[in-house]
């Protein structure tokens, strides 16, 4: 297996200085959502992941998706006048979305939410032509609105389908989430959250609310962090693995 | 051997006039859908976040292929030193650089933010084999109109050959790299083949003949140039092979994908179960754009008829295009098997659930895009062989061909 972190140094530090350039203006505009925003470059000491518990994702129940719409702004889409509604249904953004699988030996029938896996290595930030799909220095992987060209490679490229293009023009959208015509979007691990001195996702706090407790959030480098800890003590997968990409979102009982 | 005069073409004022009023009014009405689309969002197109590239990346993908297709004429007589292809030379380098704006400006204009186009030739991600195609295909026009300046301007003619090999060089590197932007596609199992770059480079070399042909018939026929049965002949046996080359690539492609157990349901899909994609493959590709005009140019009585040869040239394309949307929609429609061993049952996103295709009907808005492209290609092809001295002024067996016996005998 490739060993990831001698190279790794060099990146990060690379994507260290990215990110403080690119997301300094994001700073700044979230100033006025919480009392701490992040006033240094985000580091690699840092790696953002998620452990989501399929055998605790009830059936039926949508709250992870339903609050990261909310969260999001993914709510404010408007189906244009004119447009079919089954067509707007595969148009519309989503960046969490539930899945049931069965497995074809066994007939097992699993539940589990799906987004931006935050690879190591994404595939959508290798294919991106202006280096707006790009990966932060603390695994984070997102989209930089204001160079991305609306090409769609990312999308195509994305072994998970987790990106979402905008079909439509927006009238409406929250300050943390700028949404517009013509460019790609998915989920940031609610990134403005982070940013500003949290350290929960929109779908983890619904989830833990709801009384279930699936997703685990936090910081995969900590050994001390939930996550991390969940990790060392439960099974694990990754969502095709084959593909080496080192995901930071991971399945157990899947 | 007797020098080859080349001239404008020199059809009646009012027909070129009216040729260009009808391709601008195509081009025009093409420009028109794209700030449609544009205006409203991609939402007013079939497109959607299964499929995310459509009708006009089929056309754009297809005149970028056809255009380092079409340079291939000139290479034959540059690189290979074949006499017989030199004075097809100008014209091959022409379409070759009004194919490949053709099919970018298509591309460009589908995009989400065509507005920023300004940051895709400003900011570059180096690993990225789209931003390495932007290089690639600006490079291919400015080497092409060096290219066409060392075989048109006699004094500069000592150079046509090394550049000729350079333009031969890169445009064999411009079409991998076309390929293979769907070649690293890892994601997806219609890609994910270093096989699709050869197989774009022979696809090119088909489209672009077919294309050449097309062309060079119709502008000695409007303008009573004589075009020799020796030329001619050449050319569709040219096609010939590039069709047989492509139809093995295709063999290889499949057969190894059935061999291969985790790639069956993609097989399945193209081969037997896929709907408008099977149609696609077996309709489309091979054929409409295969077996028929293979039978055609090389069929002892239909390959000698030019009426033959052009419809085996227009087969040719109707069949790339039919290839080229199985290839880019079909490839996307085929759901990505995220869970192997698994089916999915429900999806809040569309994941193939119980192994179905996204959905995706071409609107005619993305058509009309698409036809605008073809349209500035043959526009700017007519513009140019008009204006300067593209054309031979006779393609006569006696002309193209003075040691008549010895070349002819090889048919």
């Amino acid at each position: 297996m490739k060993n990831t972190e001698p190279t790794d140094a060099g990146r990060r530090d690379f994507l260290g200085k990215a990110a403080a350039t690119m997301v300094a203006p994001g700073v700044v505009l979230h100033a006025v959502a919480e009392a701490e925003p992040r006033r240094e470059p985000v580091s690699g000491k840092v790696r953002w992941g998620m452990l989501i518990d399929t055998t605790k994702c009830a059936d039926g129940c949508r709250a992870c998706v339903d609050a990261c719409d909310r969260e999001n702004g993914l709510t404010l889409q408007s189906k244009p006048e004119d447009e079919d509604a089954r067509k707007w249904d595969q148009q519309r953004a989503i960046w969490i979305r539930q899945v049931k699988v069965r497995d074809n030996l066994t007939g097992r029938v699993t539940g589990l939410p799906v987004m931006c896996q935050h690879c190591e290595f994404p595939p959508c930030v290798d294919v991106c032509p202006t280096g707006a799909s790009f990966r932060r220095a603390d695994g984070i992987v997102m989209v930089d609105r204001h160079i991305c060209i609306g090409c769609r490679y990312c999308m195509m490229a994305c072994p998970y389908k987790a990106r979402s293009f905008i079909h439509e023009a927006v009238e409406e959208k929250l300050t943390l989430a700028p949404r517009g015509k013509g460019c790609v979007e998915s989920c940031n691990f609610c990134v403005h959250r982070l940013d500003n001195g949290k350290t929960t996702t929109a779908c983890q706090d619904a989830c833990a609310k709801d009384g279930h407790g699936a997703i685990v959030f936090g910081d995969l480098r900590d050994p001390g962090s939930p996550v991390a800890k969940a990790l060392a003590q439960h099974q694990s997968t990754q969502i095709r693995p084959e593909l080496k990409l080192n995901t930071g979102v991971r399945y157990h009982g899947l | 051997m007797k020098k080859i005069q080349f001239s404008e073409w020199g059809i009646s004022s009012p027909r070129y006039w009216g040729l260009l009023a009808f391709l601008a009014a195509v081009a025009g009405v093409g420009g028109l859908a794209a700030l449609y689309m544009e205006h409203h969002g991609h939402w007013v197109t079939g497109m959607s976040n299964q499929v995310v590239w459509g009708t006009p990346h089929v056309f754009a993908v297809f005149l970028i292929v056809a255009a380092s297709g079409a340079l291939n004429v000139a290479s034959i007589g540059s690189v290979f030193g074949k006499k017989l292809y030199k004075p097809l030379a100008p014209l091959s380098g022409l379409l070759a650089v009004a194919l490949l704006l053709g099919g970018l400006m298509v591309l460009v204009l589908d995009l989400g933010r065509p507005d920023r186009l300004v940051i895709a030739m400003t900011h570059y991600n180096f690993k990225s084999i789209f931003a390495w195609n932007i290089l690639l295909y600006t490079g291919f026009m400015a080497i092409v109109l060096v290219y066409l300046f060392t075989m048109m301007e006699r004094k500069m003619n000592l150079f046509s050959k090394p550049v000729g090999t350079f333009a031969f060089v890169w445009r064999l590197i411009l079409t991998t790299g076309t390929g293979s932007i769907f070649g690293f596609l890892v994601a997806r199992e219609g890609y994910n083949s270093a096989l699709l770059a050869p197989m774009f480079i022979v696809m090119s070399f088909v489209f672009g003949t077919a294309i050449y042909i097309l062309v060079l018939m119709y502008a000695f026929r409007a303008d009573s140039r004589p075009l020799g049965d020796v030329v001619l002949f050449r050319l569709k046996s040219l096609l010939g092979i590039f069709i047989a080359g492509m139809l093995y690539f295709t063999l290889v492609f499949h057969l190894t994908n059935l061999y291969i157990t985790e790639n069956h349901e993609f097989e399945a899909f193209v081969l037997r179960d896929g709907g408008i994609y099977t149609a696609a493959f077996w309709l489309g590709h091979m054929l409409v754009g295969g077996l028929i005009p293979l039978f055609i140019v090389y069929h002892p009585v239909l390959g000698q008829s030019r009426q033959w040869i052009a419809g085996a040239c227009a087969l040719a394309i109707v069949g790339g295009l039919a290839t080229m949307y199985l290839v880019i929609i079909g490839g996307q429609a085929f759901p990505m098997s995220l869970f192997p061993g698994k089916t999915v049952i429900e999806s809040g996103f569309y994941d193939g659930v119980n192994g179905s295709a996204a959905a995706y009907a071409p609107s005619i808005p993305e058509f009309l895009l698409g036809l605008g492209g073809v349209a500035v290609a043959l526009l700017l092809t007519v513009v140019g062989i008009r204006m300067l001295r593209f054309l031979p002024a006779s393609l006569a067996d006696e002309v193209a061909d003075p040691h008549g016996g010895k070349t002819a005998a090889a048919h």
